[in-house]
């Protein structure tokens, strides 16, 4: 595959069945029912983020905002800054990020690798803490280009453009559920919007952390958080909520039952497949996986 | 002997907001006690149902990990400082970058 920019390698990731895991459910063991991950691991940056931070970073040169003068700036755990970090160093950017203080090794590096630049917010509060901070750097400064990826609607008009449509076709048309967490509620929102305009009948069915106090990076409590001005509540036709334990657990055997090394908020999505392949006759539900379990390693 | 027991946002409910709460112990099990006294309900928001220390939540004495000292048996003085950090991504740590 010979490309231009690697911003053109965002999107189009594999849609793959699960095989192994689920065959004790009468209607995943006759086929009846089916789940298939959406692998955004694929992505250059590693995660689905790559997809709304490449839109709202080409939207901001589109309409004039973003110019050379500038630093992108924005408040991120991690993929969103990491997926800011390469598009920034791709297209000649300086990028600065805004993020918790105790947010993992790796993901520091790799961000720092493309030249950008960290402000830690307090590690006690949270991906909220990151967002007060980062409006405080943003107040009344020209020489940011501040894309707020919680309230930019390009963030969910990415997964619309891409997400959606891709895997509306990779399912051709059969797809009946469609299963992924919310962080900004880009994903969610943008997807299933666009599921929605191709047959209404499609179930969105958002997982969220059971307790404020979780382990599910990426994923966020809405009750106990700053709600994101992406998120229409309404527009969902279901929501679960995921114990931390159980997905770690089901992580372990995503990688072992099926080759899927994946983080932690795929295991909540996966969760959350099963409990509604458990209610199906028949049907396909896909799950989207945001990110590798790499990410994760070194965790104890 | 009072240990300064820093709480997260996410518990702050649990503390009447506070951020800051002094605590009784020689070791971070005993201070962990201690805070369930004060604020009944936080034990079973930081152990699991098998009674132990919550994978995804770091304990640091004074910035160091328990799980690189004595784990819930760490012991503990006056004036140390006990933290309680949930883990994004395997954060590493208060300090550590
Ligand atoms: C690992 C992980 N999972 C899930 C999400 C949630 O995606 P979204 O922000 O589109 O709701 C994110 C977003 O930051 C993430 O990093």
């Amino acid at each position: 595959m010979k490309i231009e920019s690697l911003l053109e390698a965002v999107g189009k990731t594999p849609l793959v069945p699960i095989r192994h895991i689920g065959q004790e459910i009468k209607a995943l063991h006759s086929g009846q029912v089916k789940i298939y991950a959406k692998l955004e691991y694929f992505n250059p940056g590693g995660s689905v983020k790559d997809r709304p931070a490449a839109r709202m970073v080409q939207e901001g040169i589109r309409s004039g905002q973003l110019t050379k003068d500038k630093t992108i700036l924005d408040a991120t755990s991690g993929n969103t800054g990491i997926a800011y970090a390469w598009i920034g160093a791709a297209l000649g950017y300086k990028v600065e990020l805004v993020m918790p203080e105790n947010v993992s090794l790796q993901r520091k590096e790799m961000i720092l690798a493309c030249g950008a630049k960290i402000t830690y917010s307090s590690p006690m509060e949270g991906s909220d803490g990151a967002i007060r901070l980062v409006k405080k750097i943003a107040e009344n400064k020209k020489d940011y280009f501040f894309p707020d990826q919680y309230n930019n609607p390009m963030n969910p008009q990415a997964h619309y453009d891409s997400t959606g449509v891709e895997i509306w076709e990779e399912t051709k048309g059969q797809i009946t559920h469609f299963v992924a967490g919310i962080g900004t509620s880009g994903t969610i929102m943008g997807t299933g919007r666009r599921l929605k305009t191709f047959n209404k009948k499609i179930q969105i069915i958002a997982v969220e952390p059971n307790d404020p106090l979780h382990g599910l990076e990426g994923l966020k409590h809405m009750a106990s958080a700053i709600v994101p001005g992406i998120y229409k509540e309404k527009e969902l036709d279901d929501k679960f909520q995921m114990a931390t334990e159980p997905a770690y657990e089901i992580c372990q055997r995503l990688a072992r039952e099926e080759g899927l090394v994946v983080g932690h908020s795929s295991g909540a999505a996966m969760l959350a497949a099963l409990k509604i392949a458990e209610t199906l006759k028949e049907g396909l539900i896909v799950a989207l996986f945001p990110d590798h379990g790499s990410r994760y390693l070194g965790h104890s | 002997m009072a240990i300064k027991v820093r709480i997260p946002t996410p518990l702050q409910k649990l503390t009447g907001n506070q951020g800051e709460i002094d605590a009784k112990g020689v070791t971070v099990n005993e201070v962990l006690a201690d805070l369930e006294k004060q604020f009944p309900g936080i034990k079973g928001r930081l152990y699991d149902e098998k009674g132990a220390l919550r994978r995804f939540i770091n304990f640091y004495v004074n910035n160091e990990d328990i799980r690189f000292l004595k784990g819930e048996t760490t012991p503990i003085k006056e004036g140390d400082e006990l933290s309680i950090v949930p883990a994004i991504a395997g954060g590493v740590g208060v300090t550590g970058r």
